[in-house]
């Protein structure tokens, strides 16, 4: 056990030692989680579009008051011709037309047949349906609320509720997965980096001689990284809550616990690359290959998994990010406690206790 | 005469499916002994070498290694030597201080133990008032001193060192060969193998692999004697000559 706090000891001053490095662990969640929260977001915010309104009349101009008040759109100006709004949309300055034609009230109240064109700029594609949408409600509202006064016999109602982020907020969705990211990139690329680090300058081969265990060596070299991990999973936690106005709704321990499940999972990834790679390049780059890649493209972060081909949700299934975002989801978000996740859990544990069991097999081989 | 072995192979051998790395090998190392391991590179010194240590399995014989066996009592061998590879094996951004106390902790010295073998070496390499530089800025001389400093900290049996001397001017290798043959004196038995010919010239005894056989067993004056030669040189390339394998 002293053999082993002194191996840990020694890991620390590595660490401690390459001021870079460490300062980078420490603050890339923070900087990241910010990136993500303010500059790199897919809200609707203040989208500037233009208003060409030939009718000028109470209904029209109700409803434009309506849109450029909305937080979603700010009117970047009024036109007076469909070649002023081409031309905006080419400058790129626009995002969405609105056109109102002439007598639009009129036929609003007395042929039942009034229209409005939205013009969006769709080569966002997600954008501009996005932005028509919103508009459209906009237009809805204003129609129900005459609707109100004037009692039309069949209609429906539409009540819609946001579940769990009431304002639709992307934070929810880039926190879980930030995390996720975080943990991997710090456990599994770290680890593998400092294992295949001294198999390069050759203290490994006088490690193995020495009477320590292999398996004491791994677990010895982890521990550290386990630590800054857990420092990244409180900062996140902190940012959120303070800065993103994300709440952790449900237990923060289990929360933690979940975490720190899944930085085990990550570092044994990271045992395991430590293996097969023989520089601290390669290490590098398969830990992006191999984890990076698939946490950002198959963990459901920014890519829905249910819309993915077959093929490829087979595949996101083996990344273990995959579960660890569904996990943090539905506790940080969704408030839920450990009966609707032990599923989620229990294949990390099986993902963890397998590869574990790998490369300590086959660490024990190389020697 | 009889003096104490301390490593005992017989009939060694270990294959890699089809290929014999090490291939009958049988010697024996007394106490003390400095025992140079010569071949070409991929005759079979790292192999034996790595069996030795503890850190393979032999495919069949038997050896003893300061008294334990290879097969069944590695963790046993592991504490009573010492190694030192040809990368010298130091932590560059760790101090010398730390470099001593991480290897020594690690053979299982205690406090007390580390801090005077600490000042003991510190003394002994002229490295004071350097305790707490990084090894990284150590001219490479005295790394390899005190990576030898340190592969018998724990005071072992036996000393395995890989090709020792790579790159370092002949001023520090004669100067690194009397801390050996200081070691020796003290009863460590010194288990070196190296390139430089002159180096086996200052072994007690030396064997020459050649494609995973030992070829050549005897002090290097009878060996030179034996093939009619006037420097160990000649007698590894006489040998060498005869090599099947080749490789880098």
């Amino acid at each position: 056990m002293k053999q082993f706090l002194i191996f840990v000891k020694k890991e620390w001053l590595h660490i401690w030692r390459d001021k870079r490095t460490l300062f980078i662990l420490i603050w890339m969640p923070v900087i990241q989680i910010l990136l993500y929260g303010f500059a790199l977001t897919n809200e609707v915010k203040n989208s500037r579009i233009v208003i060409f309104d030939q009718a000028k009349d109470e209904a029209s101009r109700s409803i434009s008051n309506e849109i450029s008040a909305s937080r979603y759109f700010s009117l970047y100006k009024t036109v007076n011709s469909y070649d002023e709004i081409e031309a905006t949309f080419r400058q790129g300055k626009i995002r969405l037309a609105v056109v109102f034609p002439r007598g639009f009230r009129n036929d609003l109240l007395h042929t039942n047949h009034a229209q409005v064109q939205l013009i969006a700029d769709s080569s966002d594609p997600n954008t501009a349906s996005m932005l028509s949408n919103y508009a459209a409600a906009i237009i809805n509202d204003y129609q129900q609320s005459l609707n109100d006064n004037q009692q039309l016999p069949y209609t429906i109602k539409i009540q819609v509720r946001m579940l769990y982020n009431p304002e639709l907020k992307g934070a929810y969705n880039f926190v879980p997965g930030v995390m996720a990211l975080v943990l991997m990139l710090v456990c599994t690329m770290m680890t593998a980096i400092a294992i295949v680090k001294e198999k390069e300058i050759g203290t490994m081969e006088v490690i193995l001689v020495s009477p320590l265990k292999p398996f004491r060596i791994i677990i010895a070299k982890t521990v550290p990284y386990l630590m800054v991990s857990m420092l990244n999973i409180i900062s996140i936690m902190l940012i959120s809550v303070f800065a993103l106005d994300v709440p952790i709704t449900g237990s923060v321990w289990l929360l933690m616990a979940e975490s720190i499940l899944f930085t085990i999972t990550s570092l044994s990834v990271g045992i395991l690359i430590s293996n097969t790679a023989k520089t601290q390049q390669t290490a590098m780059f398969t830990a992006m290959m191999s984890l990076f890649l698939p946490t950002l493209l198959f963990s459901g972060f920014l890519f829905p998994v249910e819309n993915m081909p077959i093929p490829l949700q087979v595949i996101s299934n083996v990344v273990p990010s995959r579960w660890y975002f569904i996990i943090v989801k539905a506790v940080m978000i969704k408030g839920l406690g450990f009966a609707a996740i032990w599923k989620e859990t229990l294949i990390l544990v099986g993902m963890t206790a397998t590869l574990l069991g790998i490369s300590i097999y086959k660490f024990k081989i190389r020697l | 005469m009889e003096t104490e072995k301390v490593i005992r192979a017989k009939e060694l051998t270990k294959k890699f499916g089809a290929f014999t790395a090490v291939d009958n090998i049988s010697f024996e190392v007394a106490k003390g002994e400095i025992f140079g391991f010569l071949g070409a590179n991929g005759a079979g010194k790292t192999t034996a070498m790595r069996m030795l240590c503890g850190l393979s399995l032999p495919t069949s014989g038997t050896a003893s290694v300061a008294g334990f066996d290879v097969y069944k009592e590695s963790e046993a061998i592991k504490k009573n030597i010492g190694y030192m590879s040809q990368k010298f094996s130091l932590y560059e951004d760790l101090t010398v201080t730390e470099n001593i106390s991480f290897y020594a902790g690690i053979y299982g010295l205690n406090d007390r133990q580390i801090k005077e073998k600490t000042s003991q070496l510190l003394a002994q390499l002229h490295l004071v008032g350097e305790e707490k530089s990084l090894v990284r800025s150590l001219p490479l001389g005295w790394k390899q001193k005190l990576a030898f400093s340190i592969a018998i900290v724990h005071d072992p049996a036996i000393v395995f060192l890989d090709e020792p001397t790579g790159g370092v001017d002949p001023i520090a290798r004669r100067e690194f060969w009397s801390m050996i043959y200081a070691a020796s004196a003290r009863g460590i038995t010194i288990f070196v193998t190296t390139h430089y010919m002159d180096e086996a010239e200052y072994c007690d005894r030396v064997s020459i692999m050649v494609d995973g056989r030992i070829d050549a067993l005897d002090s290097p004056m009878n060996l030179m004697k034996e093939f009619e030669v006037n420097s160990m040189d000649d007698v590894f390339l006489q040998l060498a000559r005869n090599a099947q394998r080749i490789e880098g």
